[in-house]
C-alpha cells in the first residue's frame, strides 16, 4: 500500500508528517512512500534526502490520493477532494470541535483517525501526538522567554560585578509545563512551579525545580486517585499563589489547558504588578489564554511593560525536531496498523486505541468513541496535560489497599514474635540464675558478643559478603589457640589429638586471611 | 604482673581488633584495613598463647616449641599454598573446606578438654555441646564441599521420613548427655560425636545445589558457635567472643539470603526444597528467538544502555574476563554497562563480586537488585550470561511457582534482552523461564566465555 505524506502550510506551519529516517521505518513496515515535492522544505528537509531514504516524490494529486495520507493539519476542501474513497487519512482533527469536518470525511467514504484523540493509555504513549507537541512548546515557550526577557537566565559573577539568576514560575506541571522547567533549568534559572496536584511535587523537583506548596490551593491525594474539581475557596487560594508568585517572577510560563478551554491563572491585576520587563508566555493561548490580557497568536507588550507572548505555533517554530517526533508518533501509529508488517494497513476496531482514534469510518462518524474500559494506568501524571482532569487510579488505590491489609498482618506477626522472643528470653534468664558465677561471666560476654556480631554485620554491602565469610572464617580459626594451649599435655593421646587440630585451625588462620587479602585487593574503583 | 593476665590483656586487644575488623569489611573503603586489623589480632592472639602454651606446659617447654611451630609451619605451608592457588570461582569450595576444619578442631578440642579437666557437671555439658555443634559442622561442611566441587551430585538427598531421622538424633542425643553426665565415660561421647556426623552429613546432603549460598553461610555460623563452645570449655573469654562474633555474621548472611530469595529460613535448613516443590508451577510453553553472536554485537553497538546480569553460569564458563573486556570496549565507544547482582546469583553471597572483580571489572558499575531494577526500562540491551532463576518473571507472574514471590532482576522490561545458555534446560530451582519465550528475548546459545569472545571478535574495530 502507498502511504502519501503531503506538503502543508496552512497557517505557516512548517511541519511534515514524515522525515527521512522514519520514511525508512515506513518502507521497512512494507509500504510505498510518496512525498509530496516541497513538503519538508520549511523543516529544512530536502527531496533528495527523502527519495535517499527511499520515498517517492510527486505531486499533490497523488499524494491526496494514497491508500492512506498522513499529515500533521486537517486537510482544506480542496485538499478532501482529492482523497480517494476508502481511503485512511491520519491527522489532527480536534474532533471535539470539528464535526462538519469530520461529517464531510464520513460523507466522502474516508476513515479518518485523529491523532489527537489517542487514549490515554500506556500502550499508546509513543502515538500520543498531543504529547509531543506539548512537549515541543513546552521547550520553546522558554526559548520565546529568553528572547523577549531582556537578561540573562543564569546568574553571572563577573569583574563587573554579579547578576542574580532569572525566576521563572511555572503554573501547571503536565508535559508542557514539565518541559519547560527542564529547560528553564538547564539554562540556569530559578525555577518554582505549581500545580494543584500535590503528588507531582517529586517530578518537578525531580527536574531541579522547586515545588510551590500551598496546601490550601491544593488536593488531597484521594484515596480513589480521582482529582476531584476545585472548590471555591481552593481556586481563590490558587489566585492569591499566582498572584505573589508572578509578581516576584521575572518570567512566568502558563500551561492550563483543559480539554481546548483555558482557565484564568493571571489576571489583568496580577500582570499589572508585575516588573516591568517580566515576560509572561501563555501556552494555552490557543484556547483563548490562561492570562487575560493574552492575544492569541501574538506577542503584546503592556503598559507597564510585561511582554504576553500568546504564540500559538510554539512547534511550528522548531521544525526538525518537531517533524522528527511527530514522524516517529506516526510510524508508531503505523506499526499498530500493519501487524505483520506486510504493507497491508488492517483497522481492528477491537482495539481500544484504534478505535478512540477513529472518529469516520465506512460512511458513519464514529465520534466519540464508546469509553475505554483499559484506562486504568492512564493517570500516572508525568505525561498528562497540566491540570487536565487525571485518568482513573484504581490500579494504585487497589495496590495501597493491599499494602495496608499486608502491614496489618505483619504488624501481628511482630506483635506475637515479640512475645515469644520476650518467654524465651525470660527462661533463658532464670535458667542462667541457677547457674555459677564463672559461666555466668562467660555467657555475659558470649551475649554480648553476639549483639556485637549482630550489628556490626547488619550494614555489610552484598558485594562484600564473599570476603566478609572468608575473613569471619579466618578469625574462626582462632580455635587454634585452644588446640595449642592443649599441645603441651604429658598425654601423648592429647597431644595428638591437639596438634591435628591445631594443625588444620592454622590451615584455616593462614588461607583464610591471605585469601581474604586476594580478593579485596581485586575489588578497585573505576574512573 | 603474671602471665596469665598480659595474655589476658592480649586477648582483649585480639578481641577488640576482630570486632574493628568485621566493622572495617563493611565497606569497600575500609575493607583491605578490615583484613589487616584480623590478621594483626590474630597475630597477638597466637603470640600471647605460644607464651602461656609454654609457660604451662607439661614437659619440656623445647619438645612444646617444637611441635608449636611445626603445626604453625603445616598451617602456613598448606594455608598460603591454597589461598594462592586459588581460583575465585572455586572460592565456594575453599570456604566450605575451611569450615569442615573450625569443626573438625572443635570436636578434637573438646576430647582433649574431657580428658583433662575436671568433670563437673557444667563442664560436661559444655564438652559435649562442643563436640556435637563441631561434628555437625565438619560433616555438614564437606558434604557442601564435596557438592560444590560437583565431586557429589547437587539434588537433594530426600530420605523417607528425614525430618523424624533428624528429631530422632537429637533426641537420642539428648539421652546420650544424660548418661554423659550421670556416668562420665567417654563412650557417650563418641557414640553421640558418630550420631552428629551423620546428622551433619545428611543435613546437608538434603540440601539442593541452589540453596548452597545459603547452606555455606550458615555453615559459617556454626563454625562460629563451634569455637564459642570451645571457649566456654576452655574458659576463654577470646574464643567466644569470636565464636560469638562470627556466629551472628553467618546467622545474619543466611538469614538476609533466605529475605533475598523470598525463603523460609527454618524451610531452607531443614532441606528437602526443589525435590518437593518443582513441579506445582504453571507450564510455561511457547517458541523462543535465537540469535548470532554477531547480531549481539550490532546491538551493543547501537545500545546507549546496557545492563549486564550474570550468574553462575558465567562462573562455571570462567565467562568474567571476556566479559570484562566487552565492558571495557563499549565503555570506551560510550555506551553506559551496568552489572546487576542479584544476591543470591553465584554460590555464594557476593560471589559474583568477586569475580568481576578478579577480572577487573570496577566496583561501582556493579549494582544491586534494589539500585538497578527501576533501571531497567530505560535500558536498550540486557546481557543475560548464566542466569536463571533470579531473572525469572514467574517469581513475579505466577502465584503457583516454586520460586513465588522472590525479588528478582526485572530485565523483560528492558528493550532487548538476549540470554547466554548452553540450552533450555531449567535452572537450579527447576523452574522454567518465562522470559525465555518473550517477544523481546533471544537466546544466545553455547559456551558463555566462547559467544563473548565471538562477540568480542564481532564488535567494529575502535573509532
Amino acid at each position: 500500500m502507498k502511504i502519501g505524506i503531503p506538503h502543508q502550510s496552512v497557517d505557516g506551519s512548517t511541519l511534515v508528517a514524515a522525515t527521512p529516517k522514519t520514511v525508512e521505518a515506513l518502507t521497512a513496515l512494507g509500504y510505498d512512500v510518496l512525498v509530496e515535492t516541497g513538503a519538508g522544505q520549511a523543516a529544512t528537509l530536502g527531496d533528495e534526502a527523502y527519495l535517499v531514504a527511499g520515498a517517492a516524490i510527486t505531486d499533490a494529486a497523488s499524494v491526496w490520493g494514497a491508500d492512506i495520507v498522513a499529515a500533521y493539519q486537517a486537510p482544506t476542501a480542496s485538499q478532501r477532494d482529492l482523497l480517494a474513497p476508502g481511503a485512511v487519512l491520519i491527522c489532527t482533527l480536534a474532533p471535539h470541535t470539528s464535526g462538519a469536518l469530520i461529517a464531510d470525511l464520513a460523507a466522502r467514504g474516508v476513515t479518518a483517525m485523529a491523532l489527537d484523540a489517542v487514549p490515554r493509555i500506556s500502550r499508546a504513549q509513543s502515538m500520543d501526538v498531543l504529547s509531543t507537541m506539548s512537549n515541543v512548546s513546552g521547550y520553546r515557550a522558554v526559548i520565546e522567554a529568553a528572547q523577549a526577557y531582556g537578561a540573562m537566565f543564569a546568574g553571572q559573577v563577573t569583574a563587573a560585578g554579579k547578576t542574580n539568576p532569572a525566576t521563572v514560575f511555572v503554573i501547571g506541571a503536565g508535559v508542557a509545563g514539565l518541559a519547560s522547567l527542564g529547560a528553564a533549568v538547564s539554562l540556569g534559572a530559578q525555577v518554582r512551579a505549581f500545580d494543584v496536584r500535590p503528588e507531582v511535587a517529586e517530578q518537578i523537583e525531580s527536574m531541579g525545580a522547586r515545588f510551590v506548596h500551598a496546601p490550601a490551593a491544593q488536593q488531597e491525594v484521594s484515596a480513589d486517585g480521582y482529582a476531584k474539581p476545585l472548590t471555591e475557596a481552593q481556586l481563590a487560594a490558587a489566585l492569591d499563589v499566582y498572584a505573589q508568585e508572578s509578581a516576584r517572577a521575572d518570567v512566568v510560563i502558563t500551561t492550563a489547558l483543559v480539554r481546548g478551554s483555558a482557565p484564568t491563572t493571571i489576571t489583568a491585576q496580577m500582570v499589572a504588578a508585575m516588573k516591568p520587563g517580566s515576560v509572561i508566555v501563555d501556552l494555552a493561548a490557543s484556547g483563548g489564554g490562561n492570562c487575560e490580557l493574552t492575544v492569541p497568536g501574538e506577542a503584546v507588550l503592556t503598559d507597564n511593560g510585561v511582554h504576553i507572548i500568546g504564540y500559538t505555533d510554539l512547534p511550528s517554530r522548531m521544525p526538525q525536531h518537531t517533524s522528527q517526533l511527530l514522524g516517529t508518533n506516526i510510524v508508531n501509529l503505523v506499526k499498530l496498523l500493519t501487524p505483520a508488517k506486510d504493507g497491508a494497513a488492517v483497522l481492528d476496531m477491537e482495539d481500544p486505541i484504534v478505535r478512540g482514534m477513529t472518529v469516520a469510518h465506512a460512511g458513519e462518524v464514529t465520534w466519540p468513541p464508546p469509553p475505554v474500559s483499559v484506562s486504568a494506568d492512564a493517570g500516572s501524571g508525568a505525561v498528562g496535560n497540566p491540570s487536565e482532569t487525571e485518568g482513573p487510579q484504581e490500579r494504585e488505590a487497589r495496590l495501597a489497599a493491599e499494602a495496608e491489609r499486608a502491614s496489618a498482618l505483619e504488624a501481628a506477626r511482630k506483635k506475637r514474635n515479640a512475645w515469644s522472643i520476650g518467654i524465651a528470653g525470660g527462661a533463658l534468664a532464670i535458667a542462667l540464675c541457677f547457674a555459677n558465677p564463672a559461666f555466668l561471666m562467660m555467657m555475659t560476654v558470649f551475649i554480648l558478643a553476639v549483639f556485637i556480631g549482630y550489628y556490626v554485620i547488619s550494614s555489610v554491602s552484598h558485594s562484600l559478603h564473599t570476603p566478609l565469610m572468608s575473613q569471619t572464617n579466618a578469625i574462626s580459626g582462632i580455635i587454634l589457640i585452644g588446640a595449642l594451649l592443649q599441645l603441651g599435655s604429658s598425654s601423648l593421646v592429647v597431644t595428638v589429638l591437639a596438634f591435628i587440630a591445631a594443625a588444620v585451625a592454622s590451615i584455616n588462620v593462614f588461607g583464610g586471611f591471605l585469601v581474604t587479602y586476594r580478593m579485596l585487593g581485586m575489588f578497585q574503583k573505576g574512573a | 604482673m603474671t602471665l596469665t593476665s598480659v595474655a589476658q590483656v592480649a586477648y582483649l586487644v585480639a578481641a577488640v581488633l576482630f570486632i574493628l575488623s568485621l566493622a572495617g569489611l563493611s565497606k569497600q573503603t575500609t575493607a583491605r584495613r578490615g583484613n589487616l586489623l584480623g590478621m594483626v589480632g590474630m597475630g597477638i592472639a597466637i603470640a600471647a598463647t605460644i607464651a602461656l602454651a609454654l609457660d604451662q606446659s607439661e614437659r619440656a617447654w623445647g619438645a612444646t616449641a617444637l611441635l608449636i611451630a611445626c603445626v604453625l609451619l603445616i598451617g602456613a605451608g598448606v594455608g598460603i599454598y591454597r589461598a594462592r592457588t586459588v581460583e575465585m570461582t572455586q572460592m565456594p569450595e575453599l570456604i566450605a573446606l575451611l569450615h569442615s576444619f573450625v569443626g573438625l578442631a572443635a570436636v578434637l578440642i573438646g576430647y582433649n578438654s574431657f580428658l583433662t579437666e575436671g568433670h563437673d557437671a557444667m563442664h560436661l555439658v559444655e564438652v559435649f555441646l562442643g563436640v556435637l555443634i563441631g561434628a555437625v559442622t565438619f560433616t555438614g561442611s564437606i558434604v557442601a564441599f564435596l557438592k560444590l566441587s560437583a565431586r557429589m551430585p547437587s539434588a537433594p538427598l530426600t530420605l523417607p521420613g528425614r525430618h523424624a531421622l533428624n528429631a530422632g538424633i537429637l533426641v537420642a542425643s539428648a539421652g546420650l548427655m544424660v548418661w554423659f553426665l550421670a556416668a562420665p565415660s567417654v563412650w557417650p561421647l563418641i557414640l553421640m560425636t558418630v550420631l552428629a556426623l551423620a546428622l551433619g552429613y545428611h543435613l546437608v546432603a538434603a540440601i539442593g545445589g541452589g540453596d548452597m549460598p545459603v547452606v555455606v553461610s550458615m555453615l559459617n555460623s556454626y563454625s562460629g558457635w563451634a569455637a564459642a563452645a570451645a571457649g566456654f570449655m576452655l574458659g576463654n573469654d577470646l574464643l567466644i567472643v569470636t565464636g560469638a562474633l562470627v556466629g551472628a555474621s553467618g546467622a545474619i548472611l543466611s538469614y538476609l539470603m533466605c529475605k533475598a530469595m523470598n525463603r523460609k529460613f527454618l524451610a531452607v535448613i531443614l532441606g528437602g526444597f526443589g525435590g518437593e516443590t518443582a513441579s506445582s508451577g504453571a507450564e510455561v510453553t511457547g517458541s523462543h528467538q535465537e540469535v548470532t553472536a554477531a547480531a549481539t554485537a550490532q546491538m551493543l553497538v547501537d545500545a546507549r544502555s546496557v545492563v549486564i546480569a550474570p550468574g553462575y553460569g558465567m562462573a562455571v564458563a570462567k565467562a568474567q574476563y571476556p566479559v570484562a573486556d566487552l565492558v571495557s570496549r563499549l565503555r570506551d565507544q560510550g555506551v553506559q554497562v551496568r552489572f546487576a547482582v542479584h544476591p543470591v546469583a553465584g554460590r555464594l553471597p557476593g560471589h559474583m563480586n568477586v569475580l568481576l572483580a578478579e577480572a577487573r571489572v570496577p566496583y561501582d558499575i556493579v549494582l544491586e537488585l534494589d539500585e538497578i531494577n527501576s533501571d531497567f526500562a530505560d535500558t536498550d540491551v540486557v546481557l543475560v550470561i548464566g542466569a536463571n532463576d533470579t531473572v525469572n518473571p514467574a517469581a513475579l507472574d505466577d502465584p503457583g511457582s516454586p520460586i513465588a514471590g522472590m525479588p528478582v532482576l526485572e530485565v523483560w522490561n528492558a528493550g532487548q534482552v538476549v540470554v547466554f545458555k548452553r540450552s533450555m534446560a531449567t535452572g537450579y530451582a527447576g523452574v522454567q523461564n518465562p522470559l525465555f519465550f518473550k517477544d523481546n528475548t533471544a537466546m544466545l546459545f553455547g559456551d558463555a566465555k566462547a559467544q563473548v569472545e565471538a562477540i568480542l571478535a564481532a564488535l567494529p574495530a575502535r573509532v
